[in-house]
């Protein structure tokens, strides 16, 4: 299952080296990155792959609310599909 | 991969303009439950609602976490319950009420919001099983919390029922009284339709028609919040433009309704109806179809212009989102419940928006007078008057329309009620003074509508 990632903030040292860790911790792949300043705020954008040793996305989801609330970010985890549906035909 | 564009686009729709699936609405046929003993039936209809149904709110609750897209409510439509009483021995209220609470149990039981379809269909005229249904709807409603009962007393086909209007009436009077205490809540559980369709997954109206099969799924979408930050990018231009960006994001926030329902109907395991493209505003500020209106140039919602700006909204919604959708069906179009509308409570409180524009306003959306408080000394003559123009206008125009209005006891033109939650708070509108009891009184049907010679 793919799953996008999506990091909003006020830019700081270690968003990526933070967020990069609790995927590789839970043994999730990730496939691209794209990272942005976009209406002056830090962007990043990562579209991970959940494989069958993967922990569960909604582990993923809690491991990184609690990065979300260190770095103080906002961070999402959706699976990809909510996107496509949306912006693709 | 997408876009990072698209992607922060969906993000800010759901997390600042109140993007949202309204509702996922499980159907479940009840003619397997049909029988001549009460408590047969009774627990039949239990046990069926509870079997099919147990996994319906973890499912949404599943699809809202992997998705990002809350979903809103989570409910159950059944097969018009007159059709049991009809099967009982010697059918009474006290029967149907049983039905009521076992309906309202197993709702209960299963987690979801509402259920619906405590109904009767009566546009020509009642069966007995009817006749009784209708007579138990105050008590029935009182006695229960998420049961939901509607009556269609009119088609385009039949004409209208006017001895079920002049009923409808006084059970609304009843209903009102009996939940004296919550400011007349059972009303706000209670819709009398004109043109009622099968499919309708949105609440007080919801029941699972003759034509439908076993069990469905049935999803509602909404998104006004998103239309109107839409339209904030297109100030000052023409209505071409306005048209076409209203379009494009129905066509958004319909693909999302799309896709919640199919995962909801692989998962349960339970074929897809169809996705109903309408704009439910909530109490919620920035979730208000009266700030749309607004957004299109005019002052207040209910002024001059109200009523085109809502045909402009309602048909460039469906022109957007039916490509969006494999099955479009329910409703579709946009609500105009007052109490539900931050926007039009607004208006109402300052006088802008009335009963009169509003039954304007009912010719060109979906789908009527909807979560209206009136006063409370409001005759039943008056308010089934107030039902047979709305009716009128369903049938003449080929279109579903509604009634769901609330007669607050004790309450007077100017207060203010609140119903909490997404029922959110009404203020009292004045109706006329003048009396419409000797045209209830003759009862009999109004004749259905020539369908051609239409200049």
């Amino acid at each position: 299952m793919k799953a996008v990632v999506t990091v909003i903030g006020k830019d700081k040292k270690g968003i990526i080296a933070k967020v990069s860790n609790i995927l590789f911790e839970n043994d999730v792949n990730i496939l691209d990155i794209s990272q942005t300043i976009m209406q002056d705020m830090f962007t990043m954008i990562m579209l991970v792959e959940l494989e069958s040793k993967s922990a569960t996305l909604k582990h993923i989801v809690d491991m990184l609310e609690e990065a979300e609330k260190e770095l103080g970010l906002s961070i999402h985890v959706q699976r990809e599909e909510i996107f496509t549906s949306m912006h693709r035909i | 991969m997408i876009n990072p564009f698209e992607i922060i686009e969906t993000i800010k729709m759901i997390d600042e303009e109140n993007l949202d699936i309204r509702t996922i609405t499980m159907g479940i046929s009840l003619k397997s439950c049909a029988g001549p003993d009460i408590d047969t039936v009774c627990e039949k209809i239990y046990d069926k609602i509870t079997t099919y149904a147990k996994d319906l709110v973890k499912t949404g609750e599943d699809i809202e976490a992997q998705f990002g897209i809350p979903i809103i409510n989570k409910r159950i439509s059944v097969t018009p319950v007159a059709t049991l009483v009809d099967a009982l021995d010697n059918p009474t209220v006290e029967k149907c009420v049983k039905i009521a609470k076992t309906l309202d149990k197993a709702a209960k039981t299963t987690g979801v919001n509402f259920i619906g379809g405590y109904s009767a269909l009566v546009h020509k005229d009642y069966t007995n099983g009817e006749r009784v249904l209708i007579e138990s709807i105050p008590e029935a409603l009182a006695s229960t919390d998420l049961v939901c009962s509607s009556v269609n007393v009119g088609s385009t086909r039949a004409g209208i029922n006017m001895n079920a209007v002049k009923e409808m009436g006084q059970i609304i009077k009843k209903a009102a009284e009996l939940t004296k205490d919550t400011q007349g809540f059972a009303c706000a559980k209670l819709v009398v339709f004109c043109n009622a369709v099968e499919d309708n997954p949105f609440m007080a109206g919801a029941f699972l028609g003759e034509g439908e099969g076993e069990c469905v799924i049935n999803v509602g979408v909404s998104g006004p919040g998103v239309v109107k930050c839409a339209l904030e990018t297109v100030k000052g231009e023409d209505f071409g433009v306005v048209a076409e960006t209203i379009k494009k994001t129905a066509f958004k926030i319909t693909r999302m309704g799309q896709l919640v329902a199919q995962e909801a109907s692989k998962r349960l395991g339970v074929p897809f109806g169809i996705v109903d493209l309408s704009l439910a505003p909530t109490p919620a500020v920035g979730d208000s179809v009266a700030y749309i209106l607004e957004e299109m140039g005019l002052e207040k919602c209910g002024t001059h212009g109200t009523t085109a700006a809502l045909a402009l909204l309602n048909d460039a919604v469906k022109k957007g989102g039916v490509m969006a959708s494999g099955y479009v069906g329910g409703l579709s179009g946009a609500f105009i419940p007052v109490s539900e509308d931050a926007g039009m409570i607004d208006a109402a409180k300052v006088g802008a928006l009335t009963l009169e524009k509003l039954e304007a306003m009912t010719c060109v959306c979906s789908v009527g007078l909807d979560m209206i408080v009136i006063p409370g000394d409001t005759t039943a003559e008056t308010i089934s008057a107030i039902i047979a123009d709305e009716a009128a206008i369903g049938m003449v125009n080929t279109k579903t329309t509604a009634v769901r209005i609330i007669p607050a006891p004790g309450k007077k033109e100017g207060d203010i009620v609140e119903f909490g939650g997404l029922l959110g708070t009404g203020p009292v509108m004045p109706v006329k003074p003048y009396s419409s009891a000797e045209f209830i009184e003759r009862g009999g049907r109004i004749p259905a509508p020539l369908q051609s010679l239409k200049n």
